[in-house]
């Protein structure tokens, strides 16, 4: 594969394209596929096949449009968006190509959730089709590549990527360039690149919907990658919960490699790189960095003390680059467009967009990348169209298991990593869950705390013993039968755990109880002094210990 | 020298076990592989047994121990075999706050059985979820294969009906 090359996939591939006047765009992303969307593209197939236009009017199957509640989502080459759609409504739709929209399924697209995004990542999400290579390249896919290879050397992509000001998108917000300078200046006989996808935080779902929708992006970033720190060698670390996902990668890796653009010489260089997948098997410290080399070498995913970083001595004990998948589909564009431009958007120590996956008590639920430093109010009330029923907002968590909860006083802050830290909170690979006055505080850190107890990995006592205490105390709680002895014990139980635990997943447990006990302290006093749950979730007896 | 050790015979006739031998062979018969082999065992048998586990762990050349160990750390293998029908409950954060625990509640008290059980009569198995990351549609229920969203406490105990024939 030579750039003429490429460009000329490109271009024919445009060339084909245009010759469709018409066209519409169905969802088969996991959340809309859930609601039938296949069925609505096979009836929207047989009706443009039905009326003859099969050379005129293109269904495409595309990736994640992001408001997953509204569900199966249709776009049309009109620039109308359709939401519930069903498989009746096929040819209503294909008719409306040449009329008039079809009004009752018409879901207006000039609202904040649609308005205030900007899309980086998710560029390509909703417009390609996530099973064709021809359709990436056609959108200026692998160009990055073929420029990076051609015109620039392993240094200056990476100055680039540290000039872009790029932080890891997995949650800890480490400098990216950074990342990759150590890794390119560390001595090794063979170097590795990891992609990070297992995305096991609960109520996060960003990376499921760029494998899903745009795999070949996260390819491109890795390739980029691989030949910044002289790496030939890479695995993607995918949760096997995700089979969609899981499929659509492999294919994009096969088609890659059919196309040249993954194996021995890319472009005629001597660049060479090879991406195979590893599947998870349902372990939420995967996530940690050590453990996931541990998983990927076959082993049970139990975590090492750093240093020694994996920076420098990772995967078979060589130097090895793990970014999340996020991360890798910045890249692309931060190459295509240089660093500066991806600099000037966000704020000033978070740089670009991030991709968030709104969910839980909010009117709208879904995937939005948004600049960094935007407020928490407007994400909730402006995007996510505030809360349904009428009801009152309580807080939204944030990080998973990992992060914490942020009241209504935080509302004005601005998302980046350095606030949210401050809060309290991290910013997490990006779930962000809103919650009302309907969800009991107590109820909720306990559902982390059971979530990390059985999570923990059991290699490092605090953590090992200590979520287990925690969630008794908890527990306790929510049951109504603890003491004030027991809340002072649970707050230097959080200080225990927090420095004393060998990784991030022990560390960081006691941070949905602590952030909860700064906010909500009074949901705490009720139910041990006055027996009583304000929202009226606990008081259900359950047995102490129980695990869910 | 090089001490010699015979490549260990399947356990029997099944056909799904050049599956097995397959995935070891791609992963270079070595240790590095047992994660994924032991994937292809349950994808191709449903779950992962004693005989299974020994044949693994004597064709990759690692300890027993270490085959079981990996097999139970992760939550995703299981040991015993799964009921004709399952129904995975979502318990992410978002089904979380949305009703999966009042779900889970009608289901054990529908079938008389708890997460990770199967009933007597082998018809279903129930099981829960970390997080289907299908938030947006919060609460989520796996039936077999296919994810559904928004589920409410009369459409999965519907849904259950049509399995157990009650």
């Amino acid at each position: 594969m030579t750039p003429e090359e490429l460009e000329q996939i490109g271009e024919t591939e445009r060339a084909a394209q245009s010759q469709f006047t018409q066209g519409v765009n169905v969802c088969v992303a996991a959340g809309c596929l859930s609601c039938e969307s296949q069925a609505v593209k096979d009836s929207l197939d047989q009706e443009v096949a039905k009326r003859g236009k099969k050379d005129r009017c293109q269904v495409k199957g595309v990736g994640c449009m992001g408001l997953c509640s509204e569900g199966p989502l249709v776009s049309t080459s009109n620039g109308v968006l359709y939401k519930k759609v069903t498989a009746a409504d096929g040819a209503a739709i294909v008719d409306s190509l040449d009329g008039q929209p079809v009004k009752q399924l018409v879901c207006a697209t000039d609202v904040p959730f649609f308005q205030r995004q900007k899309k980086i990542v998710l560029e390509n999400s909703g417009n390609i089709d996530p099973d064709r290579i021809e359709d990436y390249i056609a959108a200026n896919g692998y160009s990055a590549l073929i420029k990076a290879l051609t015109e620039m050397s392993p240094r200056e992509v990476t100055d680039e990527v540290t000039k872009s000001g790029l932080r890891g998108r997995g949650g800890a917000g480490y400098p990216t360039g950074l990342k990759w300078s150590t890794v390119s200046k560390s001595v090794g006989t063979q170097k590795y690149v990891i992609c990070n996808a297992d995305e096991g935080d609960p109520g996060a779902f960003m990376d499921r919907s760029v494998l899903e929708s745009d795999p070949h992006r996260v390819l491109e970033g890795m390739l980029i990658g691989g030949y910044a720190v002289g790496a030939s060698e890479a695995y993607i670390y995918v949760r096997a919960e995700y089979p969609l996902a899981i499929k659509r990668l492999r294919n994009a890796i096969r088609q890659a490699e059919r196309m040249g653009l993954l194996g021995a010489n890319i472009c005629g260089t001597r660049f060479s790189f090879r991406i195979d997948v590893r599947l998870g098997a349902g372990a939420f410290v995967c996530g940690e960095e050590t453990a996931l080399i541990a998983s990927v070498e076959g082993r049970r995913g139990t975590p090492r003390p750093r240093p020694p970083y994996p920076a420098m001595e990772g995967l078979f004990g060589q130097p090895t680059l793990i970014n999340n998948v996020e991360t890798f589909a910045n890249i692309a564009p931060i190459i295509r467009n240089g660093g500066d431009w991806y600099a000037s958007i966000g704020t000033e120590k978070s740089k670009g967009t991030k991709v968030f996956a709104l969910a839980g008590r909010v009117e709208n639920t879904g995937l939005v990348e948004v600049p960094m430093g935007i407020s928490l109010r407007e994400m909730v009330f402006e995007i996510g169209g505030g809360i349904p029923e009428g009801r009152k907002f309580k807080a939204v968590q944030t990080g998973g298991p990992s992060g914490g909860c942020l009241p209504s006083e935080c509302l004005d802050m601005p998302v980046d990593y350095e606030s949210l830290a401050k809060a309290g909170s991290i910013m997490g690979s990006g779930g962000m869950i809103v919650m009302d006055e309907s969800s009991c505080m107590v109820d909720v850190a306990k559902y982390f705390m059971d979530f990390c107890m059985t999570e923990s990995c059991g290699k490092c006592i605090p953590c090992r013993v200590g979520t287990y205490q925690m969630h008794r105390i908890l527990t306790a709680i929510g049951n109504m039968t603890a003491t004030a002895q027991d809340l002072k014990l649970l707050q230097e139980l959080c200080d225990l755990l927090k420095h004393t635990s060998l990784c991030g997943l022990g560390q960081s447990a006691p941070n949905p109880v602590v952030s909860t006990l700064k906010s909500f302290a009074e949901e705490y006093r009720a139910h041990i002094e006055d027996h009583k749950c304000p929202a009226g979730v606990c008081g259900v007896e359950q047995p102490v210990g129980e695990t869910v | 020298m090089a001490s010699y050790v015979a490549k260990p015979t399947p356990p029997n006739q099944d056909k799904r076990w050049k599956l097995v031998d397959a995935t070891m062979r791609r992963q270079g018969q070595q240790a590095r592989g047992l994660i994924e082999t032991l994937h292809t065992v349950q994808e191709a048998f449903g779950y992962l047994d004693g005989q299974a586990l020994r044949y693994v762990a004597m064709s990759l050349r690692v300890p027993l121990s270490r085959a079981f160990g990996v097999a139970t750390f992760y939550h995703f293998f299981t040991l015993k075999p799964a009921g004709e029908h399952t129904c995975v409950i979502c318990m992410g954060t978002a089904c979380y706050i949305k009703g999966a625990p009042q779900l889970l509640d009608a289901v054990q008290k529908d079938l008389g059985i708890r997460p990770g059980e199967t009933t007597a009569d082998k018809k279903v198995s129930l099981l829960t979820a970390r997080c289907l990351g299908s938030c947006g549609l919060a609460p989520a229920v796996v039936y077999d294969q296919g994810v559904a969203g928004k589920v409410g406490t009369s459409a999965i105990r519907e849904h259950l009906k049509k399995w157990t024939g009650a």
